[in-house]
């Protein structure tokens, strides 16, 4: 008779008999992070330059954006996006609603990221910059946007390991992501612990690495005295 | 060159300037003095519009400088050198000094490297063409920001306070550049406290005092009998 043990060696055997569900989700989660993290890096940047603007309507429509996506659940935005749209007759599939959603979600975090980046530039450099004749998009190209990268790489990098763990909500709507994978093979192999402790380290493997080199690389920007954003964690 | 009329500006509830007028004629060397707080940095940032008005006008060679066109005429007819340097420290030396011609003015490359190296010849920095702003001194580091501003070659250059952010033994070096310019055709105004610098180099200094200014005159004027108390009483603090 088998073990009932939840991580009896049976299941494990079993598990790995199957291991190819988990790697089409791996690789399906791994695709989604990518395209939703570039998506929100192209709105982040956006987001962050309008709230740093003079203008006050381009200030109100930044702070909108994030107010919005930052204080709504992600799982309401994405079935939303999944049952609301699709009944305004727009259909998306759950690979295109996994990258838009998560990427215009996290596009408002990283706005915030952008903005304190930005503010974080002695205004000095604005000055001279103006002083030579540049506009402001000339001096945000030129000047303040390459001078903040460095800083805000680990505020950033917390991002897309929030980014890449978010991806997960797509199981909800049988996302044939990672986090669906395996709630699906073990509800029909009965096998949860063993599909969640695999699930779990093969978001780890992606999310550690990153974590760590955040941490280490702020580190040593303290350790140069460079500036370091400080922003508070806002995530769930 | 530059004529300010009737000049005002609030900071909130701060009436920092109180009706400046003041012509600055071509080619002139202006050194405005003054205690902190007198409005004299305030006076030369608006004559880039880095402080815009809050009532009447500037004017820079006829023109009238408006929130509209101000891009434009402040990348036509003048630079600015400030107290924090203000270098760019993400570019190298030759990086700061080519961005604007190539930017704002479309020179190419090379044209603007052979700028750039000609001005860096006249502030003696030629050998750090290819260094980051922050292995410099900061003497270096405002040579280096002089340089950026003879490279757009434009008639005017503010000076705000050049010299007050830097390290004693470093002063001289840098004021040495600033006379050497004073022989070329440049509008000059600035903000300082050297008044061997101003004795050396002003046709005119301003003493500002309270957002007005209070006394205009040849850098003698100001060493043998400066007319008001105020005036006295501050030169005798800084020329001790």
């Amino acid at each position: 008779m088998k073990s009932t043990n939840p991580f009896a060696l049976w299941r494990w055997e079993d598990l790995f008999q199957n291991f190819d569900h988990f790697g089409s989700g791996f690789l399906r989660t791994l695709q989604v992070a990518i395209l939703a993290l570039a998506l929100s890096l192209v709105i982040g940047v956006i987001i962050g330059i309008l709230s740093t603007a003079q203008n006050v309507i381009l200030r109100s429509i930044a702070r909108v954006y994030v107010e919005i996506f930052q204080n709504i659940p992600l799982v309401i935005q994405i079935f939303f996006m999944y049952n609301g749209l699709a009944m305004a007759g727009l259909v998306l599939s759950e690979f295109m609603i996994g990258v838009i959603g998560v990427g215009l979600y996290h596009g408002a975090y990283i706005g915030e990221v952008v903005r304190a980046g930005i503010l974080s530039i002695p205004k000095g450099q604005q000055e001279a910059a103006y002083s030579q004749g540049f506009n402001y998009t000339q001096t945000m190209r030129y000047v303040i946007l390459p001078q903040m990268v460095k800083s805000i790489l680990p505020p950033l990098t917390n991002q897309a390991v929030n980014l890449i763990k978010n991806t997960s909500v797509l199981a909800i709507i049988a996302g044939a992501d990672l986090m669906y994978a395996a709630d699906s093979y073990a509800s029909s192999s009965l096998n949860y612990g063993t599909s969640y402790v695999v699930a779990g380290l093969l978001y780890f493997i992606l999310c550690f690495p990153l974590a760590t080199f955040s941490r280490k690389y702020e580190e040593k920007l303290k350790k140069n005295d460079a500036m370091v954003v400080d922003i508070p964690e806002v995530m769930e | 060159m530059i004529k300010l009329q009737n000049v005002n500006k609030y900071f909130g509830d701060h009436h920092v300037l109180k009706d400046i007028n003041l012509e600055v004629a071509e080619g002139e060397k202006l050194v405005i003095i003054g205690p902190s707080g007198s409005g004299k940095s305030t006076t030369v940032r608006c004559m880039n519009f880095l402080e815009e008005p809050t009532s009447g006008e500037v004017y820079i060679e006829g023109n009238q400088l408006t929130a509209k066109n101000k891009l434009e005429m402040v990348r036509n007819s003048s630079a600015m050198v400030f107290q924090q340097f203000n270098l760019y420290p993400h570019m190298t030396v030759l990086g700061n000094l080519t961005i604007g011609p190539m930017k704002l003015q479309n020179k190419s490359k090379k044209e603007a490297e052979e700028i750039a190296y000609r001005y860096l010849d006249i502030v003696g920095l030629r050998e750090k063409a290819t260094a980051y702003p922050s292995t410099l001194s900061g003497g270096q580091q405002q040579r280096v920001a002089i340089a950026r501003s003879l490279c757009s070659e434009k008639k005017i250059i503010l000076f705000d306070e050049p010299t007050s952010a830097l390290d004693p033994e470093t002063v001289q070096e840098v004021l040495d550049v600033m006379i050497k310019l004073s022989s070329m055709n440049i509008t000059m105004v600035v903000v300082t406290h050297e008044m061997g610098f101003a004795k050396q180099v002003a046709d005119r200094v301003i003493f500002m005092d309270d957002g007005a200014i209070l006394e205009v005159g040849p850098p003698e004027h100001f060493f043998e009998n400066p007319t008001h108390e105020r005036t006295k009483e501050f030169l005798s603090k800084i020329l001790r």
